[in-house]
């Protein structure tokens, strides 16, 4: 039989788009082709600060792996989602399509991931998430998600619990951004410090582009202490003017896990200390790995890494236990995806699991920041082992309430 | 009592602020017919120049910087204009597009200049404790602020209204092709107007960065308020500018204070409203 050339040519065209098309019908479990992973970062625009550190942390951990996972060289493709919902979609759809990726880390916002979540299930591409958004794996979880991080709420139910047992703080002042990520932290943080008797007197959300904190910050009323649901800079220029203020005097100030990241602390002085967090992660946290973790990150990259840094090292060492379980095969994405639930890794983080519902149970830090060699740290004083996300609530009763939002659970005890 | 005091003073230093970002821009709109897009992210490289100067050098004081800041962000929009804006002269959309390109690679060389966190500009040390009046307790630093505008804009008005300079401008802006044809070089006052613009706002965010930080998007955040105090005034007029900032201060401290839910708004519905009853603007001429 004699082939011509064009059906030749045609053939090979066919079996490249084979590939391309359907990368689960390779029948080469074990082929030596690398293991195409993609990384959704904000590389640029106002988040670039996370994104930038979830490139840097996640490279640095192939690195010191020499781009092999289980036998199997690792390709890192990294795409810039600009922190646009619309830019991460398209990336997204790049990823699967073009780079045939296996699978995806990231994206850093909630709307970011929203954007995505559907389009990748379809797709069933293995997805490691670092956004907090509460139904992701709660009222709308998908077979092909995990998150490694925690739900909005998840890190404030023990600060909220710490508040009231430990600090005896009766009332207290929520602020935070006007979106969901503030809307559900400042309502589990309620939810958890209401039912402990204290009282949430007044809850303020601003804008995103807020040009003035001033006329915040003129608004607190007297209370125990500020709850700071923030993240990123907004939080931080809030607590800047609330300093200037005078009122860090008055009141105490604490925050939830982005409130003081690592990345905020290193651009602030001393008027930070004292500042009570909460997080599941601490550079300072003392773990074998994160004591080799932290030092050789800060080394490399003159700062201490975060709650973005540890986002994606995280994930690097789930994917990484995962795919030992089953031998570096990637090709399989439901063995894989399975693996990775059930993955039950030892991290910089301590040893997280994840619930039915694709969502880490691992241990929150209170942390307190301090001052060690010169910088400011983020002490951890006191550890929840195994927190989950429905804290100590009934799992069936939480689903069946309304996701947490903004006026849910309503605030009883406001101050006029 | 205490509330109305402490919100108007955070009014008086916000309109101070918006009145050092967007008289520049009242400027260069009213001689230029030129929406000049690239004015946030001028007033973000004064912040940014502010908050590394101050950093590494201290002692380093902040009015020094806000002139230094001033002349080099002047010069950045010297060069600008010359080199790019003025081989569009005909082209007015094509001003506009080429305005938003540059604020994107300005926005964008920031990043990569000096990373994505947010970075405090320090408070001077002698303004850092706050001003105890009457039992209530207000940041010194924004009362210095308001100091502030008043007096560029005092220095902004004897530009303008009495000296030869400013006649030439108000000239230009009344009718341009009539000032050409008696012998005002109206193309280097372009440059120049436009100099001066870019360094006050410049300026300006060095002023402004201990309120505000300097953050990636802190171009994007401004550059809408320097619109809305523009619109509302009236297009080049300076008394415009300095009104509509106080208004604007006023209206989002205690519309945002007053009424939490109607944050997104209360910038906008002034502007709607002068849009809709008075399209000069509260100080705009109506142009032949």
């Amino acid at each position: 039989m004699k082939i011509s050339r064009r059906q030749f040519v045609g053939g090979i065209a066919g079996a490249g788009i084979a590939n391309v098309t359907a990368p689960s019908l390779s029948f080469a479990a074990q082929s030596n082709d690398p293991i195409r992973v993609g990384l959704l970062a904000a590389k640029t625009g106002p988040l670039a600060s996370g994104g930038i550190d979830m490139d840097l942390s996640l490279t640095m951990f192939l690195k010191e792996r020499e781009n092999t996972l289980a036998g199997r060289k690792v390709d890192l493709i990294v795409a810039d989602t600009a922190g646009v919902p619309a830019t991460a979609r398209t990336k997204a759809q790049e990823l699967v399509e073009k780079n045939n990726v296996h699978c995806i880390i990231g994206p850093l916002a909630a709307f970011e991931a929203l954007a995505i979540a559907d389009y990748l299930t379809e797709k069933e591409i293995p997805t490691l998430g670092v956004a907090a958004a509460e139904d992701m794996t709660q009222r709308h979880p998908s077979p092909w998600f995990v998150r490694l991080t925690s739900t909005s709420a998840q890190c404030a139910y023990p600060l909220a619990e710490y508040s009231a047992k430990e600090l005896n703080y009766k009332k207290i002042v929520t602020i935070a951004d006007d979106f969901a990520y503030g809307h559900e932290m400042c309502a589990g943080f309620q939810r958890a410090f209401e039912d402990n008797g204290g009282k949430i007197i007044q809850k303020i959300f601003t804008p995103l582009a807020t040009p003035d904190y001033g006329s915040y910050v003129a608004q607190v009323k007297a209370a125990d202490a500020i709850f700071l649901g923030t993240a990123g800079s907004n939080g931080f220029r809030f607590l800047r003017q609330f300093i200037e203020y005078g009122l860090k005097d008055k009141m105490a100030v604490i925050g939830g896990m982005t409130a003081l990241d690592e990345s905020v602390l290193r651009n602030m002085g001393d008027e930070a200390l004292g500042i009570l967090t909460t997080s599941w992660y601490s550079a300072e946290l003392d773990n074998p790995l994160n004591k080799s973790f932290a030092p050789a990150f800060r080394k490399q990259f003159k700062y201490d890494p975060g709650f973005y840094a540890a986002s994606t090292y995280v994930s690097g060492e789930v994917l990484e236990a995962a795919l030992k379980a089953t031998k570096g095969n990637v090709e399989d994405k439901k063995a894989l995806m399975t693996a990775i639930r059930g993955s039950d890794a030892e991290t910089v983080r301590g040893l997280i699991k994840f619930d039915e519902f694709g969502n880490a149970i691992g241990n929150v830090y209170i942390r307190k920041v301090s001052k060690i060699d010169g910088r400011l740290v983020n002490s951890v004083i006191k550890t929840y082992p195994d927190v989950t996300q429905f804290w100590t609530y009934d799992k069936a009763a939480f689903l069946k309430n309304p996701v947490y939002s903004r006026d849910y659970p309503p605030a009883k005890n406001l101050e006029p | 009592m205490q509330f109305w005091i402490i919100q108007g003073l955070n009014s008086l230093s916000l309109g101070g602020l918006l009145f050092l970002l967007s008289s520049g821009f009242s400027l260069i709109f009213g001689l230029m017919r030129l929406a000049n897009l690239t004015h946030g992210a001028f007033f973000m490289l004064g912040t940014y120049f502010a908050a590394v100067a101050l950093r590494s050098y201290e002692g380093l004081n902040i009015w020094v910087t806000a002139i230094g800041a001033g002349l080099i962000v002047a010069a950045i929009g010297g060069l600008f204009e010359r080199l790019v804006l003025a081989r569009l002269r005909t082209n007015p959309l094509g001003q506009v597009l080429v305005t938003l390109g540059m604020s994107f690679i300005i926005s964008d060389a920031c990043l990569m200049l000096w990373g994505g966190d947010s970075i405090p500009v320090p408070t001077p040390q002698s303004l850092q404790a706050p001003t105890r009046l009457f039992g209530f307790v207000f940041p010194t630093y924004r009362l210095v602020l308001v100091g502030c505008a008043a007096g560029a804009a005092i220095v902004l008005y004897v530009l303008m209204e009495r000296t030869r300079l400013g006649a030439m401008i108000r000239a230009g802006v009344d009718d341009g092709q009539m000032a050409r044809a008696v012998g005002i070089p109206v193309s280097r006052l372009f440059t120049l107007v436009f100099c001066l613009g870019a360094g006050i706002a410049g300026a300006g965010g060095v002023l402004g960065g201990p309120i505000l930080s300097a953050y990636p998007g802190l171009d994007a955040d401004m550059l809408p308020l320097a619109l809305i105090v523009v619109i509302l005034g009236g297009i080049g007029s300076l008394l415009g500018a300095f009104i509509g900032s106080f208004i604007i201060g006023f209206v989002y401290t205690f519309g945002t204070a007053l009424f939490p839910e109607l944050a997104y708004i209360i910038l906008f519905l002034p502007m709607i409203f002068v849009i809709a009853f008075r399209p000069q603007g509260l100080f705009g001429r109506v142009l032949a």
